[in-house]
C-alpha cells in the first residue's frame, strides 16, 4: 500500500500557523513523523485559508523537501497553485489533483507530462459528485481515456472515487468500494487507485474506527494507496493486518513491526 | 515467429554473506567464499543477476560419528577418529573449499567433552587448515550456551558461520557472534513464519541480516524434500519481492539427512547412498540452497561438478 500522510495541511491549526509564521521546524516534525510512521509520501495542501496559495506552496514544498526525498503530493484544485509546486520540487511529485471536466484534463495532463508527475484523478466533475457506480465508472474512463490520447502513461495515473461522509451517502459506500475494483478494468496497464480515506468519517463521533473499517474494506476490493494519517496507529495495525491477510507478506509473530521496518 | 520470453523484474534481493577472513580482513583463511546475493529464483538466469556459486563444504565431526553407514565412513579410513586429520584429508584429498565441523562430542549424551577442550580443537583446526569453517554446536540446548561462545572466541575474527540459533535460545550465541565477527545459523523447523520471526529477532540485537544464514531445515528425497522445497520458495519469493527479513542465503544440511534415509543404508546398493546424496543436494540448489553440507566425497565431487556446468553453461548462453 503506497500511503499518503495527510496532515501537512492549512486546514489544521498547527500548519496554518506555521505558514502563517513562516516556522520550518513545525511543518518539517510534521513531515519526519509521518515518514516514521510509514507515509511513502506526504500530501503538501495550504488550505483554504490561504490568501496567496501559490507562494504557501512554493515554500511548503522546499520546506518539507529540505528534510526529506519523499514523493510530494501537491494538493490544490488551482493549477497556478500546482505549477508553483512542481516548479519548487526537486523531489518527485503527485500532482493532486484533476477532475474529469475536459478543459481541467487538457491543461493538468501536458503539466504532469512536463514536470515527470505522477496525477490523481478524482471522479467528479462539474456536473457534481456521481450518484452511482456507473457515473463514476464513466467519470474514470473519461479520466483514462485522455491519458491515453495524451500518450500520459496509465500506470502513473491514480483515480479516486472520491469518498462520501457514511452520515451523508451511506447508500454509496458500497458502490464506491465497487468502483475501486471496477476501475482495473478500464485498461492494460490498469490505472492505480487511490482515495481520501478521512473524508468516510466526516462529522462523526467515531471517525477512528470508521477510517480503519473502510479502508480494511478498500484494500480487500483492490485500493492500491491511500491519503491518510499515518500517526493513527491502530488504522496503520489494520491495514498491516488487511495486506497480511490477502497474502501480501508473510505471517511471523511481530509483523506488525516487521512491517514498519521495511 | 521470435519467442518472446516472459519475464519478472524483482524490487528485492538475497543478502550476500561471506564467510572466513583472510589476512587483509584480519583472520587467517586463505580465503573467504561468498554465498547469497541472488536477484532472481534459482537457475533463471535471464531475469536477474545469480552472482556467487553455490557452496559445498564437508561436514567433519569431533568425535567418530556413531550413525553413518559405512559406505560413508569409507573413503574417511581410520581418520574419522582424529577430528584434524579428518579435516586435513577433506581439503588435501579430496580438495574442500570449506568445512563444517560439528561438535558432538560436547553433548551430555556424547562424551561431554569441555568447552575449553573443543576450543583448544577448534583453535588447533584453524591452524591445521586454511579453508574456512562453520562451526555447529553439539545440540544440546544449556551446554551450547556455554560452548559457542568459547568456541566464538578461540576463532575470533575468523569470520565463521556459527550456529545453530533457534527461536528459544539464540540470545547468547548472537551475542557471540557480534563480540567476535562471526556470521550465524538461523534455524527454524520448516516454517516460513518462524523463520522470519527468529531473523527479527536476532537482528534485533544488532546483528546485521547480512551475517545471517537461514537453516529452513530439510527433507532429503523421499523424506519431505519437497515441503522444504515450497518453504524455501517462499521464503525465497518473499525475499526478492523486498522482505529483508527472509532474504538471508540458505545453508542445507544434505549429508545428515540423506545419508539417515533407509536407502542410502542398504549394504549390498553401496552406491544407493551417494546417489540419495547427490540427488537431495541439486534439487536443493534448484529450490535456492546457497551452502549445502555433505558427506560422502564422491557425491560431493559430483555436486561440485553439477554446479560448474550449470552455472557456467548458462553465463554462455545469457552472454551470446
Amino acid at each position: 500500500m503506497f500511503i499518503i500522510g495527510e496532515l501537512i495541511n492549512g486546514m489544521y491549526a498547527n500548519i496554518a500557523r506555521a505558514i502563517k509564521e513562516r516556522d520550518k521546524s513545525e511543518v518539517q516534525k510534521c513531515a519526519l513523523e509521518q515518514i516514521e510512521n510509514g507515509a511513502d509520501a506526504l500530501d503538501i495542501n495550504c488550505g483554504a485559508a490561504s490568501k496567496q496559495p501559490h507562494i504557501d506552496m512554493s515554500w511548503l514544498v522546499e520546506t518539507v523537501q529540505e528534510v526529506t526525498d519523499k514523493p510530494l503530493s501537491l494538493d490544490s484544485s488551482k493549477i497556478q497553485v500546482i505549477e508553483a509546486g512542481l516548479k519548487a520540487a526537486k523531489n518527485k511529485t503527485i500532482i493532486n489533483s484533476v477532475t474529469a471536466d475536459s478543459e481541467k484534463l487538457d491543461n493538468i495532463i501536458p503539466l504532469a507530462k512536463e514536470y515527470n508527475s505522477q496525477l490523481i484523478g478524482i471522479t467528479i466533475s462539474k456536473k457534481g459528485i456521481p450518484q452511482n457506480k456507473d457515473q463514476r465508472l464513466e467519470l474514470a474512463a473519461t479520466i483514462v481515456g485522455a491519458c491515453i490520447e495524451k500518450s500520459f502513461p496509465v500506470d502513473s495515473l491514480f483515480l479516486d472515487p472520491i469518498v462520501l461522509p457514511v452520515n451523508v451517502a451511506q447508500a454509496q459506500l458500497k458502490d464506491i468500494l465497487e468502483s475501486i475494483r471496477d476501475f482495473k478494468i478500464i485498461s492494460d496497464p490498469p490505472p492505480k487507485t487511490t482515495l481520501g480515506l478521512s473524508n468516510v468519517s466526516q462529522g462523526t463521533n467515531a471517525r477512528s474506527l470508521i477510517n480503519r473499517t473502510f479502508l480494511v474494506m478498500a484494500v480487500a476490493y483492490g485500493l492500491d494507496s491511500a491519503i491518510l494519517d499515518p500517526k493513527d496507529k491502530e488504522l496503520m495495525d489494520a491495514l498491516i493486518t488487511a495486506e497480511l491477510i490477502l497474502n501480501k507478506n508473510i505471517y511471523c509473530e511481530s509483523y506488525l513491526n516487521a512491517y514498519r521496518r521495511k | 515467429m521470435v519467442l518472446q520470453l516472459m519475464t519478472e523484474r524483482w524490487t528485492g534481493e538475497v543478502s550476500a554473506v561471506t564467510i572466513g577472513a583472510a589476512a587483509k580482513d584480519g583472520g587467517t583463511r586463505a580465503y573467504s567464499i561468498k554465498i547469497g546475493g541472488e536477484k532472481s529464483l534459482p537457475c533463471l538466469f535471464k531475469e536477474g543477476t545469480l552472482p556467487n556459486k553455490p557452496q559445498v563444504a564437508f561436514e567433519v565431526f569431533d568425535v567418530a560419528p556413531n550413525d553413518w553407514p559405512n559406505e560413508v565412513l569409507k573413503p574417511y579410513g581410520k581418520s574419522v577418529n582424529d577430528p584434524l586429520e579428518w579435516a586435513q584429508m577433506c581439503v588435501q584429498d579430496f580438495k574442500a573449499r570449506s568445512l563444517c565441523i560439528r561438535l558432538l562430542g560436547a553433548h551430555p549424551d556424547f562424551g561431554n567433552k569441555s568447552s575449553e577442550e573443543e576450543a583448544q580443537l577448534i583453535k588447533k583446526l584453524l591452524e591445521k587448515v586454511s579453508v574456512p569453517l562453520i562451526i555447529l554446536g553439539s545440540g544440546d540446548d544449556a551446554k551450547d550456551n556455554l560452548l559457542l561462545p568459547a568456541i566464538s572466541e578461540a576463532a575470533k575474527g575468523e569470520c565463521c558461520l556459527i550456529g545453530p540459533a533457534v527461536q528459544d535460545n539464540y540470545k547468547t550465541i548472537v551475542a557471540a557472534a557480534l563480540a567476535d565477527g562471526h556470521c550465524v545459523i538461523a534455524e527454524s523447523p520448516i516454517d516460513v513464519n518462524i523463520a522470519k520471526q527468529l531473523n527479527i529477532l536476532i537482528s534485533d540485537m544488532g546483528l546485521p541480516l547480512e551475517r545471517v544464514v537461514i537453516n529452513p531445515t530439510i527433507g532429503a528425497l523421499g523424506y519431505g524434500l519437497e515441503y522444504a522445497y515450497s518453504i524455501m520458495e517462499r521464503a525465497r519469493l518473499a525475499a526478492l519481492s523486498g522482505d529483508k527479513t527472509l532474504a538471508s542465503p540458505f545453508i542445507c544440511f544434505v549429508g545428515q539427512e540423506a545419508w539417515r534415509a533407509k536407502e542410502s543404508k542398504i549394504e549390498t546398493l553401496p552406491e544407493q547412498g551417494i546417489i540419495w546424496e547427490v540427488l537431495t543436494a541439486t534439487a536443493l540448489i534448484q529450490a535456492g540452497a546457497d551452502l549445502l553440507i555433505m558427506r560422502h566425497p564422491k557425491a560431493i565431487e559430483k555436486v561440485n561438478r553439477y554446479i560448474d556446468n550449470l552455472m557456467t553453461n548458462d553465463r554462455t548462453q545469457s552472454s551470446k
